[in-house]
């Protein structure tokens, strides 16, 4: 089987920077379910 | 580090498998059950609510990305979307909607209430297995029963608050379920060619446009006065009552210019569909506004 296609130095740059895009998002994603869930059970208790 | 060329998704494309456009009159409506409901729910968990009602909504686009890959790439207008554009692998996109959907519904029961998580469930799988896999390649009638799926905010968002289904938010299902015929039919008669070609049988494929824009009157006028249903009931006051009746004055001024659109003997507009697209973005706004009504007439009513 013949190998992939490399990427160009251009190509690898744009890859990465997405890359780090996702990973950016994601961690705001984990942090903002973090901070409603912590949110969601000090309500609860508090409701008891 | 040796790296291959390959197709690669940015942050965006993963908030364009939501459909935030989508999104956003979902929120709305889901919010708005939730504003007018009787009763108080601790805003955090009225967040919580919105937010799962939005990150269903978005599952549900995903699944449906997913599921009509196939037509999406034979459609001028969705042949950009992140899976036929080959960004995103359409098993990913898959597994990114059901994870969305099910952790929504996760915590729809664990922080809100179970009437409320056992709605947006039905609500999820009306929308993927009804009207997704079932209904919208076989019948013109898809959006007409599928637009059930879309009518489920503010149901959830009563729910919410009060744990129960009256028959306030059943009214408030009505009105967009009646509302969906004429605003997708006023999409599908300037969208024809592309459902054509995907062989998707909207009405204006399969029964013409003639009789598409006869049914967007049929449907407005029976929207019209279930609109006014909330003040009947005694539900809501002089603010909305009015607001709905002018709102529905305009809607059926728009479809009206609709049906007698210059068309040919086919029923092919002369006129680029200028009505349609015009009714188009007056039934968003028209959807909207009434909503904003009902909510703004419920705060006049709990000040005076």
């Amino acid at each position: 089987m013949a190998d992939p296609p490399r990427m160009t130095e251009a190509e690898a740059a744009a890859f990465r920077r997405r890359q780090k895009g996702r990973n950016i998002a994601m961690l705001l994603v984990l942090i903002g379910l973090s901070a409603l869930f912590f949110a969601i059970t000090i309500v609860k208790m508090t409701k008891f | 580090m040796r790296m291959v060329a390959c197709h690669d998704s940015d942050v965006r494309d993963w908030i364009a498998l939501l459909k935030p456009r989508v999104m956003s009159l979902v929120v709305f409506s889901g919010l708005i059950g939730l504003l007018v409901a009787p009763g108080h729910l601790n805003p955090v968990l009225a967040f919580t609510a919105v937010l799962c009602i939005a990150i269903a909504a978005g599952a549900c686009g995903a699944i449906n990305m997913w599921y009509d890959r196939d037509i999406d790439a034979l459609m001028r207008r969705t042949r950009g979307r992140p899976i036929p554009a080959g960004r995103i692998e359409p098993g990913a996109a898959l597994g990114y909607g059901i994870t969305l959907a099910v952790g929504s519904v996760i915590v729809m029961g664990l922080a809100v209430n179970h009437v409320a998580a056992g709605m947006l469930a039905l609500s999820i799988a009306f929308y993927v297995f009804v009207y997704t896999m079932w209904l919208k390649r076989r019948t013109p009638q898809n959006i007409v029963i599928g637009g059930a799926a879309g009518a489920f905010p503010p149901v959830i968002g009563w729910a919410a608050v009060t744990g129960s289904v009256d028959l306030i938010p059943l009214v408030l299902f009505a009105i967009i379920f009646m509302w969906t015929p004429p605003h997708f039919w006023s999409l599908a008669l300037f969208a024809n060619d592309d459902y054509r070609r995907a062989k998707v049988p909207m009405l204006p494929v399969v029964a013409g446009g003639k009789e598409t824009r006869r049914q967007i009157v049929i449907y407005t006028l029976l929207l019209v006065p279930l609109s006014l249903a909330p003040w009947l009931l005694g539900f809501s006051g002089p603010v909305y009552a009015v607001a709905a009746s002018v709102l529905g004055a305009g809607f059926l001024v728009s479809v009206w210019r609709v049906a007698t659109d210059r068309q040919d003997a086919t029923g092919v507009s002369l006129t680029n569909d200028a009505p349609a697209r015009a009714a188009f973005k007056f039934s968003i706004a028209y959807l909207f506004v009434l909503f904003a009504a009902l909510a703004i007439d419920h705060c006049v009513g709990r000040i005076v």
